[in-house]
């Protein structure tokens, strides 16, 4: 890319979006500076380069743009960011400045925040199950490293709350490596950014924890840079320094309403719901960012949160989401006002990666039977309260009485445990065990008997 | 002649002027890092370029190369066990250039150049041929015999051909003279243009079922060589799991796999499983009968758009030499959104949900080269295809599943709320179809037995018939039923949970032969005409549910496959027993 060139001929600013006319060599993607009246300085980045034009998106917004005075300076690079061990426990903004009174970080590497794809061939499968201590999670949908796990929630449940316990709560089975976190705000309110940074204080865990945040006040553009400039520092941290990292990036809806912004300040034709068809694309560069890689020792596990609009699962957020993770952890606001805390409603959560990481020499050897079986047993509890609500219950047979009383154990007992209660694998299994018990051995059909001969502790049967 | 520049830059697609004289589909090489892309657009010298490699950093004013040339593929042996990205650039390759992520400007020969293949003539000099003939042969693997065609434009007399040996791909190994009296030098690597379907003779019916191991597939809903699959389902239903169970077990000769625009993690575990999964059939690692083509979803777009054009002419060439093909691409809607993300950025007028209004005759092309076909050499060989569909929220409505669906014989619709219950394949008994069932009766009568079509039949009428019941219970409460439709809940229970249910992590059940699904269907068959005929007689539900022949019926899919024929025999004579007044 060519040199730094300054052109002061904006011809037009539209939302976040300005055009600069006079520039025939303006790089795809290459960083710019803005040159406000005032003197102050903003980031931008070529969206479209012509002969004679090029379109700017300006992070920091076009509040007080002008098409006399403002210049634009084209840096001849593309975004980049100075990486260091020491941003560990460190506080940047949603655009990587120190927010946290200290000096700025002395880089021991540049590098390009847009990333690359991991070659598929270089990927190592991930199979290190994380014990996170919920057993709804453990238990039923385990997390592996180098997975890519999302929270779907919805405005007013406990996601940060439980975001903050796995990652106070995570390790690996048999370790005491702890991991580094990456945390990503991206539209949070200052409220929940302080819960964050007092939780991380609290807990020891803020001297291996980066945070950049972007709050609810911030310029929204600037978050379609926050998550990058956090996966970039992960990368870093992973793959050039050997760590285990964890990144936690709230509220990745958040996120695609910038994404939404910047295309329709574009007009370009939108897909669903006014997003830009390249969402899937876009959120792919995010979230395929996780993983591990061959032959180096660190990792990547992305626990991004997002809140459904009005709990809708299909909604383009979470469905393009959905389609690109590795499962789901999803709340429900019914299992809150039940006041059962995390909220977990296992039925729809899924980890895909879970088969690899459990079993012998792993978790457990009966962790995948009893995991299928609570997953059929709940189902059929589920059915049968539905039924209950229109029929009432003097038609049910003394097994089906059995699956009701398991569902109200199994959200209280097994989903439901303290914020401040780790529970290891065998816990959550013995836990499971109990439940399971209840039924007479018969009903256990997704089991092996042999299984059942170690575990089971029930009466009848 | 004033040099091709760039004029315009957005995302991937590109504009160039001065490209007078290009064609549609050709390949160029766009900006100092010459990066690979494809005209999709002219407008007098101006052309519309999609580029396959992230384009940050390209300027205006940058030069574009001219190929002259389509985009194509490299045929020839080498290609079994390679793993590609969307445009055929060896993954393994690139690996060994650029490190552990890709960069741009990064090309690699798609077939090694050095390697030494046996190969035994089968022409002589002075014979006629024409395009599409057989002149050799190359032992790939065991048992894949990799034929060598004369590219199926070109006829003409044998002036000399390669003794029997060693050669590398582009040794010769055939010169010939055509009717115009050219020499043409004939190389085992031979190009082909991917978005144009290799020339056949005809297409034949398709009467042979693809047999999966899958028994929802294989008993109700099969498949045949050559046939048009679509799966369907929102995420978490099993899409890929059902793509990678047919990759492992399918009895094809040659796998296709496409990943197009799917994690990265699921390429890696393929590639984990398949050089150590035996074939069941040849015995051989699966990797050697596949072909993997890997574009993630966060690689670049307008390659995705191409690799499942690539995926499909690399299966047509292996059909052509006479061999079963399956083709496995997860997602199809990926690869329509791609097209949709190109064609916004061209700004063309868009159809549904945004989508490109060409979006179903792409969909109907790239279906329609599957089939059952006589090649040009003689030889039948077959294409089967089968496409995941990932639906927004999981509504079949929108267009990629309709379009999909207007074309494909077989709907393996998945269902979410299966899959919540843990039920594998989540593949729902009441939407499903398949359009070859009674094309492949014939064949289940000889290998299964002359029962199958009736037992298939009544097994569907039955999950039908509890799906009205499970109506009425929600309505009235189970205990108001008649004992024979209780006694019909309890089979149909039985037929979800031990037959429909199979799992793909059990190391037996993950493939079930398919003489055993024929019998574990006639124990479930005897067992449900046995007990209704019970119940009818007085018997009452829960009485036949709690007789010990009733727990025998579970767990019948792990069971080791050399067990579960003297359990088959046990168990229908216990069967007999039980019911000895029913019908039988």
């Amino acid at each position: 890319m060519p040199p730094l060139r300054e052109f002061q001929s904006v011809v037009r600013v539209a939302g976040p979006i300005l055009a600069v006319s006079g520039i025939d060599d303006a790089g795809y993607n290459e960083v710019v500076q803005v040159l406000l009246p005032d003197g102050s300085i903003r980031a931008g980045q070529v969206l479209e380069s012509r002969k004679g034009m090029a379109i700017v998106m300006v992070f920091g917004g076009t509040r007080d743009l002008d098409c006399d005075i403002t210049a634009v300076r084209f840096t001849g690079r593309p975004l980049t960011m100075p990486v260091s061990k020491d941003m560990l426990g460190r506080i940047f903004s949603g655009s990587a400045e120190p927010i946290d009174g200290g000096g700025s970080v002395v880089p021991e590497k540049e590098m390009e925040i847009s990333g690359y794809a991991i070659n598929p061939t270089r990927r190592e499968f991930p199979e290190d199950c994380i014990e996170t201590g919920i057993s709804a999670i453990d238990g039923m949908n385990t997390l592996v490293r180098g997975q890519k796990l999302p929270v779907f929630s919805g405005s007013g449940l406990p996601h940060s709350m439980l975001a903050a316990q796995i990652t106070r709560q995570a390790r690996v089975r048999g370790t005491d490596e702890s991991f580094a976190v990456v945390f990503a705000a991206m539209g949070i309110t200052h409220e929940e950014a302080r819960f964050f940074i007092h939780e991380f204080s609290e807990t020891g865990a803020r001297a291996h924890a980066v945070l950049f945040l972007n709050r609810a006040d911030d310029p929204a553009i600037e978050r379609i840079i926050t998550p990058r400039l956090a996966l970039t520092a992960a990368e870093y941290l992973a793959f050039d320094c050997g760590m285990h990292v964890l990144v936690v990036m709230q509220d990745i809806t958040a996120y695609c309403e910038a994404l939404r912004e910047v295309s329709a300040a574009r007009e370009e034709i939108p897909a669903r719901r006014g997003y830009p068809g390249y969402m899937y694309t876009d959120l792919a560069s995010l979230y395929e960012r996780a993983g591990r890689v061959k032959g180096r020792p660190g990792s990547i596990t992305q626990l991004p949160i997002l809140s459904m609009p009005d709990d809708d699962i299909t909604h383009p957020v979470p469905d393009l989401t959905g389609y690109i993770t590795e499962g789901q952890i999803v709340l429900s606001r019914e299992l809150h006002r039940k006041g059962v805390y995390p909220p977990i409603d296992v039925l729809p959560c899924l980890s895909r990666l879970m088969q690899g990481g459990i079993g012998e020499g792993r978790t457990r050897s009966d962790h995948a039977n009893v995991s299928s079986q609570l997953y059929a047993a709940y189902a059929r509890g589920r059915r049968l309260a539905g039924l209950v609500a229109v029929i009432g219950d003097e038609g049910l047979t003394d097994v089906d009485r059995l699956y009701l009383l398991f569902l109200e154990r199994f959200e209280r007992e097994f989903v439901g445990q303290r914020k401040d209660e780790g529970r290891s694998f065998d816990e959550t299994l013995d836990r499971a065990w109990d439940l399971l018990s209840i039924f007479p051995k018969v009903e256990l059909r997704r089991i092996d008997p042999k299984y059942i001969e170690q575990y089971y502790r029930g009466e009848i049967g | 002649m004033t040099e091709s520049r760039i004029i315009r830059i957005t995302g991937p697609v590109v504009e160039a002027e001065q490209m007078r004289g290009a064609r549609m589909y050709e390949v160029v090489f766009v900006g100092r890092d010459e990066l690979i892309g494809e005209i999709i657009g002219l407008h007098e010298d101006v052309a519309t370029i999609q580029v396959y490699e992230e384009t940050t950093g390209i300027t205006p004013g940058e030069p574009v190369k001219r190929s002259k040339r389509p985009l194509s593929v490299e045929l020839g042996p080498g290609l079994l066990g390679m793993i590609y990205d969307g445009i055929q650039r060896p993954l393994t390759e690139i690996a060994q250039i650029s490190g552990d992520f890709i960069v741009r400007g990064v090309s690699a020969p798609a077939l090694p150049r050095d390697t030494l293949y046996r190969f035994t003539p089968s022409v002589s000099s002075g014979d006629r041929l024409i395009g599409g003939a057989v002149i050799g042969s190359v032992p790939e693997t065991k048992h894949i015999l990799h034929r060598i065609f004369l590219p199926p434009d070109i006829s003409g007399t044998v002036e000399g051909v390669a003794e029997e040996g060693d050669y590398t791909v582009e040794d010769t190994i055939l010169r010939l003279k055509d009717d115009d009296g050219t020499f043409h030098e004939i190389t085992m690597l031979q190009r082909w243009p991917v978005r144009v379907p290799r020339p056949i003779q005809e297409k034949l019916p398709v009467i042979r079922p693809l047999i999966t191991g899958q028994r929802v597939i294989d008993s109700f809903f099969p498949i045949v060589q050559g046939g048009t699959a679509s799966v369907p389902g929102p995420f978490g239903a099993g899409k890929t799991v059902v793509q990678h169970q047919l990759a492992k077990w399918c009895d094809a000769d040659i796998i296709v796999y496409v990943g197009c625009g799917e994690r990265g993690n699921e390429m890696a575990d393929v590639l984990r499983q398949f050089p150590s999964l035996v074939d069941p059939k040849t015995k051989e690692p699966l990797m050697k009968r596949t072909v993997l083509i890997g574009n993630t979803s966060n690689m670049p777009v307008a390659a995705r758009e191409a690799s499942v054009y690539t995926g499909i002419t690399i299966a047509e060439y292996y059909r052509d030499m006479g061999y079963t093909v399956a083709l496995m691409a997860d997602s199809t809607s990926r690869w329509a959104e791609a097209m949709r993300e190109i064609s916004g950025r061209l700004e063309e007028m868009p159809g549904e949900h945004g989508y490109p209004a060409y979006l179903g005759s792409r969909l109907a092309d790239f279906y329609e080269r599957a089939g059952r076909v006589k090649t040009l050499s003689g030889a039948e060989g077959s294409v089967s295809v089968i496409g995941a569909v990932s639906p927004p929220g999981g509504d079949f409505s929108e267009p990629v599943t309709q379009n999909t669906l207007r074309i494909v014989r077989v709907f393996w619709a998945l269902d979410a709320d299966l899959a919540h219950q843990r039920h594998f394949p989540a593949v729902n008994w009441l939407l499903s179809y398949s359009l070859y069932a009674d094309l492949v009766a014939p064949w289940w009568e000889k290998h299964g037995g002359m029962e199958w079509w009736t037992m298939r039949s009544e097994l569907l009428a039955l999950l039908q018939k509890e799906n009205e019941l499970q109506e009425i219970v929600q309505l009235v409460g189970p205990d108001l039923l008649p004992e024979q439709d209780k006694f019909t809940l309890n089979v149909a229970a039985i037929l979800r949970e031990s037959f429909l249910v199979q799992s793909a992590f059990d190391p037996v059940d993950t493939f079930c032969p398919p003489e055993k699904q024929y019998r574990m269907m006639i124990l479930i068959y005897q067992y449900f005409r046995g007990g209704r005929g019970a119940v009818e007689a007085g018997m009452t539900a829960g009485e036949v549910e709690k007789l010990p022949v009733t727990a025998r019926l579970s767990r019948m899919g792990p069971m080791p496959h050399d067990e579960f024929d003297s359990f088959f025999s046990e168990v229908l004579e216990e069967m007999k027993a039980a019911f000895p007044g029913g019908e039988n």
